[in-house]
């Protein structure tokens, strides 16, 4: 899949990290890396602590052993503002957008990084402030173009069906113009057509903007189509790790998704 | 400018572009929604980018008498290509952008293009999918580079880069450009449009910058269109209709097109711009009502009253108020004070505040539909023609509007009635020759010169002429009575609920149809009565949906009972199709006309349970989705006896 697009260094690199709540282990020592412009994909069975693994990420969840190293920078956690700053944006298994607000005010507020002016000064709308919201419109509109939601530029959002509710959501995440984009089941709840687009719309995000991308994913075909490289967790455990015809081989991953006593 | 030097200025279109650019170099040519922004390109700007482009494509070797294709959607770019060949002495030919890559094959082969400007990625794909059968295709260029930053063929090329070689070109060789435009001449073939193809193969139809330059010039004297104007150009720009208001009136006229963001924001757009020229098939007009009734129905009760009252005032003095015919003191009061709160408010939401005229063509329109745009102040007009008379041999003038006619025949156009009824047509909008068809030519261009166009029709006693239907499709049931399906199935389709029918009965003793219902109104006349379904199929085969149906036909059928000639032919026996009749599926032209002779034979077993006196029939149908892949659908279909009439006309007239 890597049509031309240049995989680069490492820019991600977690090891060892386990998280737990309580006695619960969530996650046991798990290692892996992230190189720059690649397609990611985390898989496992339900509970197998995805999602906890992104939110180590980006700092919602505070491992309690181990390491991170982003860009370099050696750090025993993450925190949400930080990696915000740093370009790491993300979307949400449940979606996670202002329901009475319009598409367009939804991306906006993904923009709220890059915003220079203040309360005050917004509130006269004045200069540059002025000139700084329509440069900031103009970023949107880009995205909006990009992601062919120009007909719903000005709908609520609660009103839009679940697929273009997605949709938006990596608009937002995108607003960000992330370095690191992570995704948490993308294409849950989709059917065909709108997975395939969500596909296309992946595959242009990194290829165009070059954006690294780590996702979480249900659906086997869809995985093993627009990743990279592969990461399995079953059980809060690394059980394999590589790309996707290595994964695919794997006795341990066939296993986990068929159900062996373990 | 003396008289001979005006007509030698205007007498193609790439001399009236730069006509316009002299004269009104600052006027707004051209508008595109982008980025959320209308962006607008003048007279001579547009001037500017022609200029670039023709000089780019004559740099990649374009010549004179190449056919330049031309595929997408209503981009600013892509009618600057037709011009940009023009300029050269090529011929454009635009092709349907949703038709699928093996369609496009025929008429690339045919047309023998070797040039090929197309919007996006995915027309790009669709031409690359089908190099191998087009060896003549030697360079493709497109519009929009998203996604085609892998595609390292040297065949394409982006427009932006084409056109920079062509400004350099400009610069080295000033005078290339004007000589080319001014080696054109009138009687040039200007642009080759493919009609659609109801029967067979479609054929190229060449037509020259004399016959569009006339055909605008009399529509745009006919209801005085000039600069000031505005059109929205959103309908395909392979049909001869857009070709007509979109490219040669507005290029013979001097207004302004606008092109909307995308296909699914036409309504938006639309308000925005706010167009004093609209031109529309009927289906437009009807899914825009549709919609709208569907939304009063969902509206509070007041508004809902309100609403249908000042309707009710609308249907008795609307229209007439609209033709300037006299109209009771109260009933003008009534009007205008609907035309405040109910009527401006709604042309509103369509778009339609600011239109002086409006067209309709391409197929009959119902007369509720018809009175429903006039009533509340729609200049809502229709026009007849066809692609081999650039849609313009009948026009209807203001305030003589009558719904069953296509109007008079336009200024410098002669229509005539032949023996057989069909109707035959001579001026200067003639078709030159079919392409590469010297026979197909022969046949409908008679020694007299006129036209054959297939359509039977007459004139009323006012000189309007009435079509009825393609003279080929009428026939005869087995009793001698004349069948004129297209006449039953507008009938039918003049119902909300019915998206489509199709009748058959020629040589049979009774006539039975195919129904299609339409998605959006009757899925939402099922959810207001708590009917659930879980798709077309499913909804398709309801018993309370085929009791609606059922009234719809019986209705038409009471209508046809008081038809002279049409009597005999009420349906007698109707099932609803398992599923919607598609292009896709070769079931309709691009432009959604039935083929009904290919139905017939795909659908055979359907019609022979029909006519077998079956209460069901089991169908498995294969349907090819809009990415070539192919899925099957199969339901069991009921078969719906209907109450017919005994003949009233025979009656009145004994």
């Amino acid at each position: 899949m890597s049509n031309g697009r240049h995989i680069g260094d490492v820019i991600l690199d977690l090891q060892n990290i386990s998280l737990r709540f309580g006695g619960v282990k969530a996650l046991t020592d798990i290692s892996f890396n992230v190189r720059e412009h690649e397609i990611r994909a985390i898989i496992g069975p339900n509970g197998a602590g995805k999602s906890s693994m992104l939110n180590v990420i980006n700092g919602v969840y505070h491992p309690q052993e181990g390491t991170i190293v982003f860009h370099g920078r050696k750090r025993h956690d993450m925190n949400t503002h930080e990696a915000a700053l740093q370009g790491i944006g993300r979307t949400f298994q449940n979606i996670a957008l202002f329901k009475g607000m319009s598409v367009l005010d939804n991306l906006m507020t993904g923009r709220n990084l890059k915003i220079k002016s203040n309360f005050l000064q917004q509130a006269f709308y004045w200069g540059p402030t002025r000139r700084e919201e329509l440069e900031q419109r103009s970023k949107v509109e880009g995205i909006i173009d990009f992601l062919e939601i120009e007909h719903i530029r000005k709908t609520p959002v609660g009103r839009l069906p679940y697929g273009l509710q997605k949709r938006v959501e990596l608009g937002r995440a995108l607003a960000m113009e992330p370095t690191l984009l992570l995704l948490d089941e993308p294409m849950a709840g989709m059917n065909v057509e709108e997975k395939q687009d969500m596909c296309r719309f992946i595959l242009d995000v990194n290829d165009q903007f070059g954006t690294t991308i780590v996702l979480i994913e249900h659906d086997m075909g869809v995985v093993m189509d627009i990743s990279d490289r592969v990461v399995v967790l079953d059980y809060g455990k690394k059980i394999a790790d590589g790309t996707p015809d290595e994964v695919r081989g794997n006795q341990e991953v066939i296993d986990a998704y068929l159900g062996v006593a373990h | 400018m003396s008289d001979t030097v005006r007509l030698q200025s205007l007498s193609t279109f790439p001399r009236l572009l730069m006509h316009h650019a002299q004269t009104r170099p600052n006027h707004p040519a051209t508008r595109e929604k982008n980025m959320g922004i209308w962006q607008t390109w003048s007279w001579s700007e547009v001037a500017d980018e022609v200029r670039a482009m023709a000089s780019g494509l004559a740099e990649l070797g374009f010549k004179r008498g190449d056919n330049l294709a031309i595929i997408g959607d209503n981009r600013p770019r892509l009618y600057w290509a037709m011009c940009a060949a023009q300029c050269l002495g090529g011929v454009p030919v635009p092709l349907y952008q949703d038709a699928v890559a093996a369609e496009m094959v025929f008429v690339l082969q045919d047309a023998g293009i070797k040039f090929a400007i197309v919007e996006d990625q995915e027309q790009v794909d669709k031409l690359l999918e089908n190099m191998a059968e087009c060896p003549n295709l030697q360079h493709i260029l497109y519009d929009d580079a998203r996604g085609m930053r892998h595609y390292n063929q040297p065949f394409l090329h982006g427009l932006d880069e084409v056109q920079e070689m062509g400004r350099i070109h400009n610069r080295n060789h000033p005078d290339f450009l004007d000589g080319e435009i001014a080696l054109g001449k009138p009687d040039d073939v200007g642009v080759m449009l493919y009609t659609s193809g109801t029967t067979g193969k479609p054929k190229g139809v060449c037509q020259t910058h004399a016959a569009f330059i006339a055909a605008a010039q009399s529509g745009c004297e006919f209801d005085k269109l000039g600069p000031q104007d505005n059109i929205l150009s959103y309908l395909p720009m392979a049909w001869v209709g857009d070709h007509l208001f979109s490219f040669a009136q507005a290029t013979y006229a001097g207004f302004t097109i606008n092109c909307p963001e995308s296909g699914d924001t036409v309504m938006t757009d639309m308000r925005e711009i706010g167009p004093s020229y609209y031109f529309a098939p009927p289906r437009v007009f009807e899914n825009l009502l549709t919609q709208v009734m569907i939304r009063m129905e969902d509206a509070s009760a007041i508004k809902r009253n309100l609403f249908h009252y000042f309707m009710d005032v609308a249907r008795r003095c609307g229209a007439e108020i609209l033709d300037g015919k006299a109209v009771g003191g109260g009933d003008r009061i009534l009007y205008a004070l609907g035309d405040l709160i109910v009527y401006g408010p709604l042309r509103n939401v369509l778009g339609m505040s600011r239109i002086r005229v409006a067209y309709t063509a391409g197929a009959a329109i119902g007369p509720d539909l018809f009175r429903f745009y006039r009533s509340i102040g729609v200049n809502l007009k229709q026009l007849y023609g066809s692609t081999e008379t650039c849609a313009a041999v009948c026009l209807q003038p203001d305030g003589q509007i009558k719904f069953d006619t296509v109007g008079p025949p336009a200024p410098g156009v002669e229509v005539r009635i032949a023996d057989n009824g069909e109707v035959l047509v001579r001026g200067e909008v003639m078709l030159k020759e079919y392409y590469k068809r010297p026979e197909d030519t022969a046949e409908v261009i008679d020694e007299q010169g006129y036209f054959h166009t297939g359509d039977a029709g007459f004139f009323d006693e006012d000189g309007h002429l009435k079509i009825i239907d393609r003279a080929k499709d009428v026939g005869k049931l087995a009793n001698g009575a004349m069948f004129a399906p297209n006449y039953i199935e507008n009938k039918l389709k003049f119902f909300s609920h019915i998206k489509e029918a199709v009748v058959f009965g020629n040589g049979k003793d009774e006539v039975c149809a195919f129904i299609n219902i339409d998605m959006g109104a009757v899925g939402n006349w099922a959810e207001r009565r708590n009917i659930a379904y879980s798709g077309y199929t499913d909804l398709a085969q309801k018993d309370e949906v085929y009791g609606l149906i059922r009234e719809c036909v019986e209705q038409a059928n009471a209508e046809l009972a008081h038809d002279a000639m049409l009597s005999a032919s009420q349906v007698h026996r109707f099932l609803i199709l398992h599923k919607e009749l598609d292009p896709d599926d070769d079931e309709l032209t691009r432009t959604r006309k039935v083929r009904r002779g290919f139905i017939a034979q795909k659908y055979g077993v359907l019609i022979d349970a029909l006519y077998s006196g079956k209460a069901s029939q089991f169908i498995e149908t294969e349907v090819k989705f809009e990415d070539g892949r192919k899925g099957k659908v199969s339901a069991d279909l009921r078969i719906q006896e209907t109450k017919t009439f005994p003949p009233q006309a025979a009656q009145k007239a004994a």
